[in-house]
């Protein structure tokens, strides 16, 4: 199971993430980006460095769905990435990294080996 | 084989139209165009509007090398003044000959004159040619009082120009017992007469005028009946004279009233002589309009290039704004019971006025008038050119829709026939039209006017051709419902209206209430900016913060590299030093780059997002405000000094800039605002590159609107002149409202006038008269928006729960960003560069 071998970094505790919105987590160098999708119940974690411009700005972004397709949108030029995959959905080859999340007792956890 | 020459003598519309036509057909012949003005052909037609602003090169057909392009050789200032038809030459003054092959007379029409003693006296004018406007206007300076002889269209037309001239006392002569005798009946008259009088013209029927009284220049009329008026000024426009006096000269047979007499081919008695227009005279008839004289360039053209057309006639219907009146006339105007039924419509309150007359059978429409209100009349002209037949009730052709139902002007042009001449003045039918959008790809009007010509005349058409061109699409599927996107099917205007009636507060219940799925990164700012224009609330609460675009979500625009521009609001660009000095600390305290912006504030460069909140802190202390450079809406209002210090300003454009940027401070719109305020014409403000701009004049402000920069530049247009304080901030709010209510998304006010059917004098119309009926209510909204204004970044700070979101880490809350990098240039940071991807 990856829970076993996955090493959950406790982020913060669930009131502190913005409903419907991202915010941006320390882990040692790197920066993760939490989103909180409220409306669809869902939590999602990905890279914070939007890999277009290479802009730590993701978690700043605005969620939203393409179809069903939960995204977000990188504030600085709005390249759309998927929440789940970490693909580019505005057509273009750069992906990002998801991970992860679990909430536990009013504490949200991100895994940090990504999915993706 | 040498090329045939062809000598046109006279450059009105339509010669030049016959130029155009000819040449699209040919370019076997060798034109030579003689004009006697002394400035290419211009739009006769939209005469008028050269006292509104327009200049002669606005009102030119062609581009000043166009006859160049084309080849052809234009000689002005230039009157022929004699013709050999056996030798086939022309000669002009200078006694210098020209050969031709096919002579072709354009020559047009004069102003009849009637033979009235005192004619010859100053200040009595004809109304002509641009050479007429330039003395009218000039001899207007010094008149207090007017007068028009002829009550037909274009008196009234002169009329209009001696009142836009500011001769308030106008009065119209007219020897018939009704207004536009050709076009309307009596009661239809007398209709236009009560409106006309309304606007402050004194209408006098019946009057034969005997004598023009005075020495020198023109002091009063005295008619027939005994009675004087007494005048400063006089313009003729008592119909027209054909010119036909070089073709009799030359024993071309002409009319016993004037006119060279042409047969359909349009050829006069010579074989190698024709006539075209105003000059010629066809079946007993001129033809004093601009579709035939078209036509009969057409004709003509066509048949030189061996084609085979004919002249039989043409409908002489007409629509024309008078006044901001619409005034009609189609088909059989005039006939009357018993030759077929009448339907009347008269409503006095609004001044509407309409007839259409109906066959006995009840089966076709034959004529009709319409005054006050023509908005039928395209529909009602095909209806009966094409001899359609009428639907059980025809009175609701002229009830309009009735119920909200458009459902009948969709089925009209629908019902009509693919040869149904829908733009009289370039001949092009629905037809032409539908196949232009069909298989010629025309998606919109300006691509449909280049491609057929439609509506490049008169415009009447426009609507129709509009109309046509999304039926076409709607046809072939085509038509896309300009919604907002996946998320929402309604566009902007209606989701601003469902908001506005649900009185919606937050994203979360617009989303619910109209929309599906999860929202995206194009409905979420849009709904915020509709928020906020609406309610003018704290745009970061309700959970409306994780809706904002980027910019708006931490009231500070983002820069490359992640940091955040601050710009406190410096309104009018006015600062005491006191306040330069805080601005210069908080910038060294804080490290950031300091840069004069365009629009005359200060930009505070380089800010953390952790630090966002000290640094208004500080600022809001020193009596800043936000400067809402990160929101659509309101920017600055930029001011020249004015009449406090400049030795030429009129009035104080710095307290006037200062006012208004207070007032609409913090207003939010489908796109960014900006505004200026020049204290004289020297327009050192650059206001007419503004959503709104003001100069002072001597008596007031002139208003000017749409203008814009950027990256297409336009010029803003003159709303209204001479306004006092009071109303110039009255027509702005009703402005403001307008735009914010019916624009598109992320559209400029320029864009948005662009697209506005009837552009400036529809929105003239909609902000100084009043047609929509909402000036009242705009006015009271904005009112209320006004009265709402925080500035946004004093809650921001004084509210823990907004304060929190100000932090990078949320699990680091007192840590930067540490990938921000700077580097240093000319003794401050900026930005490093964008990392390699």
């Amino acid at each position: 199971m990856t829970e076993t071998t996955n090493n959950w970094l406790a982020a913060c505790r669930v009131e502190d993430a913005a409903e419907n919105g991202g915010v941006c987590i320390k882990h040692g160098e790197d920066q993760i980006a939490l989103f909180y999708f409220t409306r669809r119940n869902e939590w999602y974690a990905t890279q914070n460095e939007c890999p277009h411009k290479k802009q730590m700005a993701l978690s700043r972004g605005m969620i939203g769905s393409a179809t069903d397709e939960p995204k977000v949108a990188c504030p600085f030029h709005k390249k759309t990435f998927s929440l789940n995959t970490g693909e580019c959905l505005s057509g273009d080859e750069c992906a990002i990294k998801t991970y992860p999340v679990k909430v536990e007792n009013g504490t949200v956890y991100i895994g940090t080996m990504p999915k993706s | 084989m040498k090329e045939p020459q062809i000598i046109v003598i006279g450059n009105g519309m339509v010669g030049y139209k016959f130029c155009e036509k000819l040449k699209s057909k040919s370019n076997h012949f060798k034109i030579t165009v003689f004009g006697e003005e002394p400035r290419r052909a211009y739009d006769r037609v939209h005469l008028s509007e050269y006292f509104n602003g327009k200049t002669a090169e606005d009102l030119s057909l062609s581009k000043e090398n166009w006859y160049q392009e084309q080849n052809i050789t234009l000689y002005l200032n230039h009157p022929v003044t004699r013709i050999d038809r056996q030798l086939k030459k022309v000669y002009d003054g200078n006694g210098s000959a020209y050969d031709y092959d096919v002579l072709v007379f354009a020559t047009g029409s004069g102003a009849f004159v009637p033979n009235i003693p005192g004619i010859e006296k100053e200040g009595v004018f004809v109304y002509r040619t641009i050479e007429d406007l330039d003395l009218i206007s000039n001899y207007a300076k010094k008149a207090k009082t007017a007068a028009v002889i002829g009550g037909g269209l274009l008196g009234l037309e002169a009329a209009k120009a001696l009142i836009d001239l500011g001769i308030d006392n106008t009065s119209i002569v007219e020897f018939a017992p009704r207004l536009m005798p050709r076009q309307i009946d009596a009661a239809g008259s007398d209709m236009l007469k009560s409106k006309l009088t309304d606007l402050g013209l004194q209408i006098h029927l019946n009057k034969n005028t005997t004598c023009i009284e005075g020495d020198e220049n023109i002091t009063a009329l005295k008619f027939s009946d005994d009675t004087h008026l007494a005048i400063d000024m006089l313009v003729i426009s008592a119909g027209i004279k054909p010119r036909d006096e070089l073709a009799k000269a030359c024993g071309i047979e002409v009319g016993a009233r004037g006119g060279i007499v042409v047969d359909e081919k349009m050829q006069t008695n010579d074989p190698s002589v024709f006539a075209i227009g105003e000059c010629a005279l066809y079946d007993g008839m001129i033809y004093g309009l601009i579709a035939p004289g078209y036509e009969m360039a057409e004709v003509l053209a066509a048949n030189l290039c061996e084609g085979d057309k004919s002249f039989t006639g043409f409908d002489m219907s007409t629509k024309l704004k008078l006044i901001g009146i619409d005034v009609a006339s189609f088909g059989d105007n005039f006939i009357t019971e018993p030759d077929c039924r009448t339907i009347i419509f008269e409503n006095k309150h609004k001044g509407i006025y309409k007839r259409i007359n109906v066959s006995n059978d009840g089966q076709y429409l034959l004529g009709g008038i319409l005054i006050g209100d023509a908005a039928a009349y395209n529909l009602l002209l095909q209806t009966s050119v094409n001899r359609i037949i009428l639907p059980e009730d025809p009175e609701e052709l002229i009830l309009g829709a009735r119920g909200g139902n458009e459902a009948a002007g969709g089925a009209g042009i629908t019902g009509l026939p693919d040869s149904a001449l829908i733009c009289s003045c370039e001949g092009v039918s629905k037809g032409d039209i539908c196949s232009a959008v069909a298989d010629g790809g025309c998606e919109n009007i300006d691509d449909l006017k280049k491609c057929t010509k439609a509506g490049t005349g008169c415009g009447g058409c426009v609507p129709m051709v509009k109309d046509l061109m999304n039926y076409t699409l709607k046809a072939q599927g085509k038509y896309i419902k300009n919604v907002i996107c996946e998320h929402f099917n309604y566009s902007r205007q209606e989701l601003y209206d469902l908001i506005h009636i649900h009185s919606l507060k937050s994203y979360d219940e617009v989303l619910d209430a109209f929309g599906k799925n999860d929202g995206c990164e194009v409905c979420k700012p849009l709904v915020s900016s509709i928020l906020a224009s609406l309610w003018n609330e704290m745009i970061l609460k309700k959970g409306n913060d994780v809706a904002q675009d980027s910019n708006d979500r931490f009231l500070a625009n983002i820069q490359k590299g992640g940091s955040y521009s601050v710009v406190p609001r410096i309104p009018g660009g006015e600062i005491t030093p006191e306040k330069l000095i805080v601005i210069g600390e908080v910038a060294k305290k804080y490290n950031l780059y300091t840069k004069i912006t365009g629009g005359q504030r200060i930009d505070l460069f380089g800010a953390h997002l952790n630090d966002l909140p000290i640094i208004w802190e500080e600022l809001i202390a020193a009596g800043f405000e936000s400067g809402h450079a990160y929101g659509k809406g309101l920017r600055t209002v930029k001011s020249c000094v004015g009449s406090t210090w400049c030795r030429f300003g009129l009035h104080d454009s710095v307290s006037f800039a200062i006012e208004i940027e207070e007032r609409y401070r913090g207003l939010r719109a489908p796109h960014k605002l900006k505004s200026a305020v020049s204290g004289c014409i020297r327009e050192c403000a650059e206001a007419q590159s503004k959503d709104f701009g003001i100069i002072a004049t001597e008596k007031g402000w002139n208003l000017y609107v749409c203008g814009n920069g950027g990256s297409k530049p336009q010029h803003a247009l003159l709303l209204a002149t001479d306004l006092d304080s009071e109303t110039c901030i009255q027509y702005i709010d009703r402005f403001l409202m307008f735009y914010i209510r019916t624009a598109d998304p992320l559209t400029r006010t320029a864009t948005w006038l662009n697209k506005m059917e009837g552009g400036i004098d529809y929105l003239r119309n909609v902000i100084i008269k009043d047609s929509l009926g909402m000036a009242t209510q705009w006015e009271k909204e904005m009112e209320g928006l006004i009265a709402a204004y925080k500035c946004e970044w004093k809650e921001a700070v004084e509210n823990p729960a907004i304060r929190k979101r100000f932090s990078h880490f949320v699990n680091a809350p007192e840590e930067k960003d540490p990938t921000i990098e700077f580097v240093d240039m000319r003794g401050q940071k900026r930005t490093a560069e964008w990392k390699s991807v």
